[in-house]
């Protein structure tokens, strides 16, 4: 078992055929992610070969879902096109879309979301790694070499911050690795990732990661005091981040009294979660509960 | 800035006389005797708050103004100095509202905030009278067309004088907010004036950085001259880059990487004499030498910092690309080059990333093969320095 994402996954690419896309592509292949076609409609009806396989590429996402049954897509278009690819995949029934670009303009996200209202599509993203079951499958751009099944879940608004936390605990692994992203508004929530790790059988404990602005970690705290049985570490960046400046996440700034580091971790303590001050003292508070586990 | 917001109000048709914005108290006393009569001159710097630090004066003569902008000029408002003035029409207010629009992160969509109790102390207003203070949810997929105009200026009860101002007004101030992909439109005060006039005094808009590649002209709101020079010449290289006031310089991968690296070199200064985190610098995924270079470049130019920690995880970057970027900087930078480098590489390829910084064997080139030992290393160092 995993959240989102299993072997049997069928994943197209969205932007397959541009840079970022076709490298990631043969990643994700490496990876074991069944990758079943992709997206480009100048270059509908040929073939690409990337990873040793030759993919088909599709006019649109609705006939590469129906020619192929594919039920994830992964979003590598430049920010000016993201919008349109997303409700394109939307409005093809899409199960599981997740977004890579960087640099989404938050209204595009916005109208994205409230699009998505009612319909049948979970979005991961905008600006983030995307999703990775270990030995199952990859869709996104998480190094699938890092660290392989095991009992935590993880869920992060950062990329490298997701990376060294695999890393530190590769030796216990993982059921599942979301990367939710850091912008002001995404598809999937810390909360989202916590209710179905709390669902999934194979997850023993969660490592969540947060980071300053906004108040996610702040509700994701109330979530687990009320709704999480699992043992949860977590960690928070960006403690010594002044008052007003961004930090390289369009969401990542502080305003005012809101969305500081300190307030995200007493709330995180208050709900009986164990917060590390640094991703290593975070990894050994994860190590702990795994061994008396 | 003030003028700033007043510029894209004017844009889109919003009511508020626009002023004039100078830099000199000269120009204040020309721009005075242009409009006529009473004037307002008005500090402009991003900060809240100009009224009470004295930033703001009215002047009943072009002489007064002269002397109100002197002294403006002369003012640092939260440590930022005032560089220009704006000049605009004094105005007999009746009444002061609140509006807004703004990004809501927690519901994943916008919001209206609008008050007619009270405009500049809209805080104040909504801690004592929070029921005056109204908040309308906006759908990023409907927006606000005049019905929904209508509702807002109906839930908000602006006065009937003037309530057919008002709904013309928040269509135009929602053009603003979506025609110029703001995060933030705010009105305050808006005012009712002599005679049922209805006009925004001041306001406030935070654009999208994002945005930025459908909006060329939104480049013009940049002041350069009032940015740190480090980070303009970041901005220049196109580097993500903050700089903060200590003495270990910071490059890392990651934003979240690297704002955990900021947080673990302020602990470990705890034990090296309190030295702190002195920029925050993301060079993202693709670590070439040029941009670690680039990235040197401006952190040993810090003339604060004592010692450079360069942190990576090889996630998509592969841990020996860093390292010959790391090396090819070096060279690049020759002579210049002259702060103790402390490395921490981890991840991707991370054995051979480390084989060839160590038979690089530069001097200023020390590796810790963890991040809490590489923070402690590079504050000591920046420490004894």
């Amino acid at each position: 078992m995993s959240i989102y994402l299993n072997k049997d996954s069928k994943i197209i690419v969205q932007g397959m055929t541009g840079g970022m896309g076709s490298k990631h592509t043969t990643l994700m292949l490496d990876a074991g992610s069944q990758i079943v076609g992709g997206v480009n409609a100048r270059k509908a009806g040929t073939t690409v070969e990337l990873g040793g396989k030759d993919l088909p590429v599709f006019g649109n996402v609705k006939e590469a879902m129906a020619e192929t049954g594919a039920d994830v897509s992964v979003v590598f278009v430049p920010p000016a096109f993201t919008k349109d690819a997303c409700i394109e995949a939307i409005d093809a029934g899409i199960g599981l879309l997740v977004v890579i670009t960087e640099g989404v303009p938050v209204q595009d996200t916005a109208e994205v979301w409230s699009y998505l209202q009612g319909k049948s599509t979970r979005m991961i993203g905008p600006n983030c790694p995307g999703i990775i079951t270990p030995e199952e499958s990859l869709a996104g751009i998480t190094p699938h070499t890092i660290a392989g099944k095991g009992p935590v879940g993880l869920v992060s608004k950062s990329g490298t911050l997701t990376y060294q936390m695999m890393f530190e605990l590769k030796d216990f692994g993982f059921s599942t690795a979301i990367g939710i992203g850091g912008d002001p508004i995404v598809g999937t929530t810390h909360i989202d990732a916590l209710e179905a790790f709390e669902n999934d059988p194979e997850t023993k404990a969660i490592v969540m990661i947060g980071e300053i602005g906004g108040d996610a970690e702040e509700r994701a705290a109330a979530y687990i005091k009320d709704h999480v049985t699992k043992p949860v570490v977590g960690y928070v960046a960006g403690f010594t981040a002044p008052e007003g400046k961004t930090m390289g996440h369009a969401g990542a700034i502080v305003s005012g009294s809101s969305g500081t580091a300190q307030a995200k971790k007493e709330a995180l303590e208050a709900a009986g979660v164990k917060v590390g001050k640094t991703p290593s003292e975070t990894a050994a508070l994860m190590r702990e509960i795994l061994q008396a586990l | 800035m003030e003028y700033q917001a007043k510029e894209l109000f004017a844009k889109h048709g919003v009511a508020g006389a626009l002023g004039k914005t100078v830099e000199t108290p000269e120009d204040a006393r020309a721009a005075a005797e242009e409009i006529g009569g009473v004037v307002v001159v008005k500090a402009q710097v991003k900060a809240g708050g100009r009224g009470k630090a004295g930033g703001v004066k009215v002047a009943k003569s072009p002489e007064e103004a002269e002397e109100a902008a002197r002294a403006i000029l002369a003012l640092e408002i939260k440590g930022l100095p005032v560089n220009r003035v704006l000049v605009v029409p004094g105005a007999s207010i009746e009444e002061e509202y609140y509006f807004s629009f703004l990004l809501d992160r927690s519901n994943r969509s916008y919001l209206c905030i609008a008050s007619v109790e009270g405009g500049v102390e809209i805080e104040e207003v909504a801690k004592t009278n929070p029921d005056a203070v109204k908040q309308i949810a906006i759908d990023p997929g409907t927006g606000v067309d005049e019905a929904k105009a209508r509702e807002i200026a109906t839930e908000a009860a602006f006065p009937e004088p003037v309530f057919e101002q008002a709904v013309t007004m928040i269509q135009q101030l929602w053009n603003v907010f979506v025609e110029e992909d703001a995060t933030l439109v705010e009105v305050n005060p808006l005012a009712r004036l002599t005679g049922d006039k209805l006009e925004a005094l001041d306001g406030k808009v935070s654009l999208d950085e994002n945005a930025e590649f459908r909006h060329e002209d939104h480049k013009a709101f940049e002041i350069r001259e009032e940015a740190d020079p480090l980070e303009a010449k970041a901005k220049d290289k196109g580097l993500n880059y903050v700089k903060l006031d200590g003495e270990v310089g910071i490059i890392g991968n990651g934003a979240g990487l690297v704002m955990s690296t900021l947080d673990v070199v302020a602990y470990a200064g705890e034990a090296h004499g309190g030295v702190k985190p002195a920029n925050f610098l993301d060079i993202g995924g693709g670590a070439n030498a040029q941009v670690m270079a680039d990235g040197l470049d401006v952190i040993i130019h810090d003339a604060q910092v004592k010692s450079v920690f360069v942190n990576v995880f090889g996630g998509i970057t592969a841990c020996d690309e860093v390292a010959n970027g790391i090396k090819g900087a070096l060279e690049i930078l020759g002579d210049e080059a002259t702060k103790p480098l402390v490395v921490r590489l981890d991840g991707n390829n991370v054995e051979e990333g480390r084989r060839i910084l160590n038979e690089l064997d530069h001097p200023l080139v020390t590796q810790v093969d963890t991040m809490d030992g590489a923070a402690d290393k590079a504050a000591e160092l920046a420490h004894q320095a």
